[in-house]
């Protein structure tokens, strides 16, 4: 009960703090660079969107199966070092990445693709193979002894009782990709950040926000979404608040 | 129906969790696999469904190698319990109960039908529970419907790994009691374990006393109480091991080899007591009346004699042969 208080309050304060920053940057008129190049904003959204949803797929294809794949009895050896390369990539900062694929790929939207994927992967990687890992094993026992065939166990079992921590993983990964996807502008990929970075270079506040600010709501708009998605896909029986 | 012999069981390579076991599980048969932790009750039963490997020897499903057989077709054939109820939180209680007629394609109707059933047969009710989910549950219930689960699909034979041994004892007994009263119509063929001697007594036709792997007895309850083969059964089964198989011995058991006297020498009235009362009880009543006796009435309430303290001791004595090999340590 505390606890719903504490959250609310928190929420109103920054929603007052939101709307507030809203009047204020109207007032002052920052959006009107954004209302006179909507054309070249909606390249620039489009582009944000194309980097985001590509890298993103991309990860959520790759490190999902990855984390199936050495969870496996088959192939559980391959687990250390499958998690210890993941972390591995996960601590070179993502500026690091965009400058070492730079190197190889060349300047453009292929080699932004590329480095925030890379960079997506860790977190629904790492959450994936957590969520199965948590999978009670009493459960498995119980399935097997019932006679579950392995994929049964799998797809009944085990990706249920993880879909939380998985989406999890996914809604982080893709949040922080909204982010990164900014970076891309520097090495020619395009997106928001075209905007954000020439505000920077040329002290100009309405350029800055006229990119910043959408590329928040982008970032908050999908993470309300991927928690609409999580609420309607995780049985109600293993989320969290259920134990 | 469910045939061990000579089955040995090496993890790894020096731990020998189950050795040299044979015995027999008839069609219809509770057998309780009994003995303290760690001496390979789990194991021998996880033999049967293809869990765990057999290191050497045989088991036999009716008649045939379980290792000749089909593994996922076998294990739906035998119905599965195990103590932390391993329901399935991302399902629905229905879901659950009917998760291997499922697996097996049974059409819905066929499915609702007998999760209903299922349900009534542990005084559940079907519609409150059916969109409910396991945490939703105390832990009563959902052992309940961990045994309903297995039910399910009407397996011929069930391995229960101390279904039970998570409750409090009242609600322990209480499920126990609605299990034995499930069987007596059922029949299944039943392997149990247990770690708790009063549980084994009572539910199991035969108890398989192990040790380290090994062995010790397997015998009728009674005959475990009455006769332990060695120090280690007399030991396990306790001090107070005549008390214990008093719970096991009824007044129906007693008539057929001692008569019960006609008359009391006193002429005061003593409590009446039916043939399917326990000699526990009978003991019990006896040490709470003045008349050191207890009337024996039939189904029509007709006194057919009287039983003493006397009586009981002959008849206790009776039931441990002579060539008694236990010393009391
Ligand atoms: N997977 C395994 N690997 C190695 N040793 C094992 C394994 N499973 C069991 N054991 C060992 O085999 C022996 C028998 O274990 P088991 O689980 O069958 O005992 P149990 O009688 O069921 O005990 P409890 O009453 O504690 O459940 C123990 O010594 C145990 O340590
Ligand atoms: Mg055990």
């Amino acid at each position: 009960m505390g606890q719903t208080i504490i959250t609310w309050s928190v929420r109103i304060v920054v929603y007052v703090a939101l709307v507030w920053f809203f009047i204020w940057t109207i007032t002052n008129g920052y959006f009107d660079y954004l209302v006179n190049n909507f054309e070249e904003f909606s390249v620039l959204l489009r582009q944000h969107f194309q980097l985001v949803l590509i890298s993103a797929g991309l990860a959520i294809l790759t490190a999902i199966p990855l984390a199936i794949l050495v969870t496996r009895p088959m192939f559980k050896r391959f687990e250390g070092i499958v998690s210890t390369i993941v972390n591995f990539g996960y601590t070179i900062p993502n500026m690091a990445i965009l400058a070492l694929m730079m190197g190889v790929m060349g300047i453009g939207f292929k080699t932004a693709v590329f480095a925030l994927f890379l960079y997506s992967i860790l977190p629904i990687f790492r959450n994936t193979l957590a969520g199965i890992q948590s999978v009670n094993s009493s459960l498995i026992d119980a399935a097997q002894g019932m006679g579950f065939k392995p994929y049964q166990i799998l797809f009944r079992i085990e990706l249920p009782n993880a879909a939380y921590s998985i989406i999890a993983g996914v809604r982080t990964a893709v949040v922080i990709n909204i982010g990164a996807a900014a970076l891309a502008s520097l090495i020619g990929g395009g997106g928001l950040g075209n905007w954000i970075f020439t505000g920077i270079r040329v002290f100009d506040n309405g350029i800055l926000l006229s990119g910043a600010v959408p590329l928040t709501i982008l970032a908050v708009i999908t993470d309300l979404i991927l928690r609409l998605i999580e609420r309607k896909i995780v049985p109600r029986g293993t989320r969290p608040e259920s134990s | 129906m469910i045939q061990y012999n000579n089955v040995t069981k090496v993890y790894g390579d020096d731990i020998t969790a189950v050795d040299q076991v044979s015995l027999n599980v008839n069609e219809g048969e509770i057998v309780v696999l009994l003995g303290p932790s760690g001496c390979g009750k789990t194991t021998l039963l996880r033999m049967v469904n293809g869990l765990e490997t057999i290191t050497d020897g045989d088991i036999l499903f009716n008649g045939e190698s379980i290792q000749s057989l089909n593994e996922i077709e076998l294990r739906r054939k035998i119905g599965y319990v195990i103590q932390s109820n391993g329901l399935f939180p991302n399902m629905t209680i229905e879901q659950n109960v009917t998760i291997v007629p499922h697996l097996l394609k049974w059409d819905q109707n066929k499915k609702n039908e007998r999760y209903e059933e299922l349900m009534s047969l542990v005084g559940l009710d079907a519609e409150d529970y059916r969109k409910r989910y396991p945490h939703e549950l105390s832990g009563g219930q959902q052992q309940r419907i961990g045994v309903i689960r297995a039910l399910a699909a009407d397996p011929p034979a069930m391995l229960m790994d101390e279904p039970f041994g998570a409750l409090d004892p009242i609600i322990r007994e209480r499920i126990q009691d609605e299990f034995l009263s499930i069987q007596r119509e059922l029949n299944k063929t039943i392997l149990f374990v247990s770690h708790d001697i009063n549980e084994a007594i009572k539910m199991g036709d035969k108890i398989a006393l192990m040790k380290n792997g090994q062995l010790m007895q397997f015998d009728t309850p009674s005959n475990i109480l009455q006769n332990p083969a060695n120090d280690f059964v007399s030991q396990f089964v306790g001090q107070d091991r005549t008390i214990k198989s008093l719970t096991i011995h009824f007044v129906y058991d007693l008539v057929k080899t001692i008569e019960l006297k006609d008359s009391l020498s006193s002429s005061a009235t003593v409590k009446k007591a039916s043939l399917d009362t326990s000699l526990r009880d009978i003991l019990g009543f006896v040490l709470e009346s003045e008349e050191q006796a207890v009337a024996i009435v039939n189904e029509e309430q007709e006194i057919i004699g009287y039983l003493d303290f006397e009586l009981i001791n002959r008849y206790m004595v009776s039931l441990s042969s002579e060539d008694d090999p236990v010393r009391v340590p």
